[in-house]
């Protein structure tokens, strides 16, 4: 009799570790409790590091949604039990589905800005995250983000939600700042004549051409870097913002107008995640994102047998990586089936 | 002697060997959360008394890490003890109270 596994979430890391255990003659069970499967990558525009289109990377992993695996959309889970050797999975419309294997690959999702009151995301009219902006860039490839506004200065904050105790996440989200970049090259080059400011405590551009990024942003595009976390923003009667910071390379307190403010949100555990790795008793380090057996040798199992974990449950992490771990993870899953 | 119209000039450098870290050794077993700063700069932009002063805030406890503790004292008097910096610090830095620990090592010190 073949082996089966059920593989919770399908986003990025949950179709790829489906498409490969297909691959492998492993029976699938693909639920995603969206109408569609894509996860994130269905809202990016174009994709750090090359600014290649996101649907490109969509159609790779959909051409692997092929015979063995069954997928369940819309699918809420209510209760998961683990008896014997078996996982047994209740979804809320009543349907019961059967495991040898489990496989984790919920996801994440982004800081709620509005916790940042101080940044005015949700009281302003001119604060929007960064989210917001891959959708405007996807619904309106060609229009002018700032229409009708005369001076054309815009701020992109970083580490919002992120390396921040009072917002409760020590952690950094490692993407934010390479978004951060990319996101200020594509608005030049819908309005060259905007003046672009990061706000910055340091820049981790710390993978393969996010660098060359960097260096592309300020030879090219002429976009400014100022080193300070954004302090406050407040609003004008013109509708501008005023933020504040300490520019630390000057070493002064610095205020400046800007029309439009981009916030860089990060990284956070999903409580979806959370509430699937409570129900199995997985265990979440400080971060709150879910542990792998070993965070060197053993990053695809976790300590209960049969229970897998892919991509970004485990912390923030950008496609390419998410693709290789869910190989990985499809790797152990067959392994253990054998 | 014969004055040739030039002086010695005082070296600006940061002498981290020379510099008494005793000062410094204390402040941070009093408050050691300072230990956790990142130098993001928050405290400083949102501190009335920086804006109107040379006063900063974060200068003022990087200084201290350093053993650099000249003008410290009058430094010091400006701060109000708002604890707004505290507020926005998002390493959880408690600067009120590295003010004050501040004002307590230097009596201790006779500086
Ligand atoms: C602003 C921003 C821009 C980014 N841009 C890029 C980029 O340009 N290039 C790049 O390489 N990376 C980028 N990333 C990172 C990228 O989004 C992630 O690498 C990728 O989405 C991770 O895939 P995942 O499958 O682990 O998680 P997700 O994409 O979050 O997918 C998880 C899936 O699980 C589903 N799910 C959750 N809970 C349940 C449940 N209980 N039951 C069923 N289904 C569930 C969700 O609906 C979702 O479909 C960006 C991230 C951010 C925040
Ligand atoms: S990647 Fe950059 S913007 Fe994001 S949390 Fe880390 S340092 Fe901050
Ligand atoms: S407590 Fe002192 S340093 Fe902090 S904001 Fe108030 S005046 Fe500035
Ligand atoms: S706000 Fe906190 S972390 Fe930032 S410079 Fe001031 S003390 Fe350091």
């Amino acid at each position: 009799m073949s082996k089966t596994a059920i593989i919770i979430g399908g986003g990025t890391a949950g179709m790829e570790t489906a498409s490969q255990l297909a691959r492998l003659g492993v029976e699938v069970d693909l639920i995603e409790k969206q109408p569609h499967l894509g996860g994130h990558l269905k809202n990016w525009d174009r994709l750090f590091p090359n600014r290649r289109n996101s649907d490109e990377v969509f159609d790779y992993l959909e051409k692997g949604m092929n015979d063995g695996i069954s997928l369940h959309l819309n699918a809420e889970i209510s209760n998961i039990r683990k008896s014997e050797e078996k996982f047994t999975i209740a979804l809320q419309d009543g349907k019961e589905l059967q495991s040898d294997a489990l496989v984790i690959a919920t996801g994440y999702e982004v800081f709620d800005a509005r916790k940042k009151e101080e940044y005015g995301y949700g009281i302003y009219d001119n604060v929007i995250t960064s989210v917001e902006l891959e959708e405007f860039f996807r619904s309106n490839k060609q229009k002018n983000l700032l229409e009708g506004v005369a001076s054309k200065r815009i701020g992109i904050i970083h580490c919002v939600g992120s390396r921040d105790e009072k917002a409760g996440n020590l952690y950094c989200s490692k993407l934010c700042c390479v978004t951060g970049v990319k996101q200020a090259i594509e608005i030049k080059e819908l309005m060259p004549d905007a003046e672009i400011f990061c706000f910055y405590m340091d820049l981790r551009m710390f993978d393969r051409h996010f660098e060359e990024m960097y260096y592309e942003a300020q030879e090219k595009w002429g976009i400014q870097f100022i080193r300070g976390r954004l302090s406050e923003a407040s609003e004008n009667t013109d509708h501008t913002l005023l933020v504040k910071v300490e520019d630390t390379l000057t070493g002064l307190p610095l205020k400046m107008k800007v029309d439009l403010l981009i916030l860089l949100v990060g990284f956070v555990p999903s409580p979806e995640t959370r509430r699937l790795a409570a129900m199995l008793g997985l265990k979440e380090g400080d971060d709150r994102f879910l542990c792998p057996a070993d965070e060197h040798t053993i990053t695809n199992s976790t300590e209960i047998p049969g229970v897998f974990l892919a991509g970004t449950v485990k912390g923030p992490a950008g496609i390419a990586n998410t693709i290789t771990d869910a190989r990985a993870t499809a790797i152990q899953v067959a392994d253990y089936l054998k | 002697m014969k004055s040739f119209g030039y002086n010695i000039t005082e070296d600006r450098q940061i002498d981290f060997d020379a510099n008494d870290r005793n000062v410094t050794v204390f402040i941070n077993e009093i408050e050691p959360s300072i230990l956790l700063c990142m130098g993001c700069g928050s405290c400083t932009a949102t501190c009335t008394t920086g804006h109107f002063t040379d006063f900063n805030i974060r200068k003022i406890h990087t200084l201290i890490q350093r053993g650099e503790l000249k003008h410290l004292k009058k430094e010091i008097m400006k701060c109000m003890l708002c604890g707004k910096c505290q507020l926005v610090c998002p390493r959880g830095v408690n600067l009120r109270n590295l003010i004050l620990s501040i004002h307590t090592a230097l009596e201790k010190s006779g500086l």
